[in-house]
């Protein structure tokens, strides 16, 4: 335990990279999730097709051949960014595609009679959307969020591979002068548990705040 | 003779194989109620829905009030908002209290006050009976109750024409009788009614003319005394008798 201990500040830092991380890629991934998913459900046959494409191409690649990709590939197209950043946006677009099916699958579950009703009342596609459907689309979509966002915190770790001094990569680093791996290694895994389970914790505030009343 | 208020001419729809409506001819008239009955798969939840484009149709034509069924847009939206629908299934708003049910379309559609809508979807409650029942959610009531409430929800829009899919089907036997009532009620007011129904006792009660349909086709259409008393077509007698021999 005195290893960590000992190399507290630079740990905290590193953990602050990995909720930066965390944080900027689950909210950018949240809002390009979101817009995937209207093109997909979208009258626009086009606009249908390229995020159904989008979704399969980020869902059926490695997460780790897309950051060494990034990280290697762009610089020699010319298009150089911070390592972070480059984490970010490649966890952004990865992430994407799982939000995207999740809140998919919970426009899934409002019944078409829900839609129908609304036409019929005169309300047009955006109300309806916006009145009936989304609304209880939410509540279906609440905790499957939660667990692409676990998932996506978990894929930080990936930061490490390609040089960002996140986490695991500092834990890793502390090991290597200080080796005593089990108190090491097992204070980053209750790290990593604790977020988790704060995102966890969230998600189920927020399900109960948005279930239908029964 | 006065503008019929739905005017269906050579309606033809076929969902792929299966030819679901083969050129009907129908006309209602304002303050008229229809009531659609025939077998099952016999296109007559389809006719129903293709009256305020639900369904849209292969061939032919639909009026209502005069005016030709729009294309998908605004324009529809505004027809549809003038005719109600009330379904088998509810499709009450899961996610809204049942006074935020009947108050929705008049608030975004109409764009009515808030007070006002709120009043009148109350004296609405109030006629189906459920005004005790205004802030509670759709799964907590019972199927009448739900469907009182959806018949509610159709006539906050004030409609000039309502489409009935088969309203009582989902209901437990001993709630069909309330929500006969509030229709029978509404055809006494001389709202314009399309019923599609198994319910012959509401035919006999409160129809104007009765429509048999089979394989998409109208077979027979009659006064409800003249249709139950001295059936005319093969078909709708066999079908009568399997009906009512129970």
């Amino acid at each position: 335990m005195t290893a960590v201990i000992e190399n507290l500040d630079p740990l905290l830092r590193a953990l602050g990279t990995t909720v930066l991380i965390l944080v900027i890629s689950a909210a950018g991934s949240l809002v390009l999730g979101v817009l995937i998913t209207v093109a997909r459900v979208s009258p626009i046959p086009v606009l249908r097709g390229a995020a159904f494409a989008y979704v399969q191409v980020f869902v059926n690649v490695p997460l780790l051949a897309l950051l060494l990709l990034a990280v290697f590939a762009l610089p020699d197209a010319g298009l150089l960014m911070p390592l972070t950043t480059t984490v970010i946006v490649v966890l952004t677009v990865y992430e994407a595609a799982y939000v995207a099916e999740a809140v998919r699958s919970g426009i899934n579950t409002v019944a078409v009679g829900q839609v129908e009703a609304a036409r019929a009342l005169g309300l047009r596609l955006s109300q309806t959307l916006r009145h009936v459907v989304v609304p209880q689309a939410v509540r279906a979509v609440v905790q499957p969020l939660g667990n692409v966002m676990i998932a996506l915190l978990m894929n930080t770790a990936l930061a490490a591979t390609v040089g960002v001094v996140e986490l695991t990569s500092a834990v890793n680093k502390v090991n290597l002068v200080a080796a005593q791996p089990i108190p090491i290694f097992t204070a980053a895994g209750l790290t990593y548990m604790a977020l988790a389970l704060a995102i966890g914790l969230a998600a189920g505030r927020i399900e109960k705040k948005v279930a239908i009343h029964r | 003779m006065s503008t019929p208020m739905v005017s269906m001419r050579g309606v033809d729809k076929r969902f792929g194989e299966l030819h679901v409506l083969r050129s009907i001819d129908l006309d209602v008239a304002p303050q008229e109620v229809v009531v659609v009955i025939g077998p099952s798969g016999s296109g007559k939840s389809t006719l129903c829905r293709t009256i305020n484009r639900l369904e849209p149709i292969d061939a032919g034509e639909i009026r209502v009030d005069g005016r030709p069924l729009p294309e998908e847009g605004a324009q529809l939206a505004q027809l549809r908002a003038d005719v109600g629908m009330v379904f088998q299934s509810f499709n009450l708003f899961g996610h809204l209290s049942v006074l935020d049910n009947v108050m929705l379309a008049p608030l975004k559609v109409r764009k009515v006050a808030k007070a006002t809508a709120r009043a009148e979807g109350m004296a609405l409650l109030e006629r189906v009976g459920i005004a005790d029942k205004a802030d509670r959610f759709p799964a907590q009531l019972s199927g009448g109750q739900q469907q009182r409430a959806a018949i509610a929800r159709s006539l906050a829009m004030d409609p000039k024409l309502m489409l009935f899919d088969e309203p009582t089907s989902a209901l437990d036997p001993e709630m069909v009788s309330e929500v006969l009532e509030v229709m029978v009620g509404l055809a006494r007011d001389g709202m314009t009614m399309v019923v599609v129904t198994h319910e012959m006792g509401f035919a006999r009660r409160a129809a104007d003319r009765v429509v048999f349909m089979d394989a998409g086709q109208i077979v027979e259409e009659a006064p409800p005394a003249e249709f139950f008393d001295a059936t005319r077509s093969e078909r709708a007698r066999s079908f009568l008798s399997n009906v009512l021999a129970h």
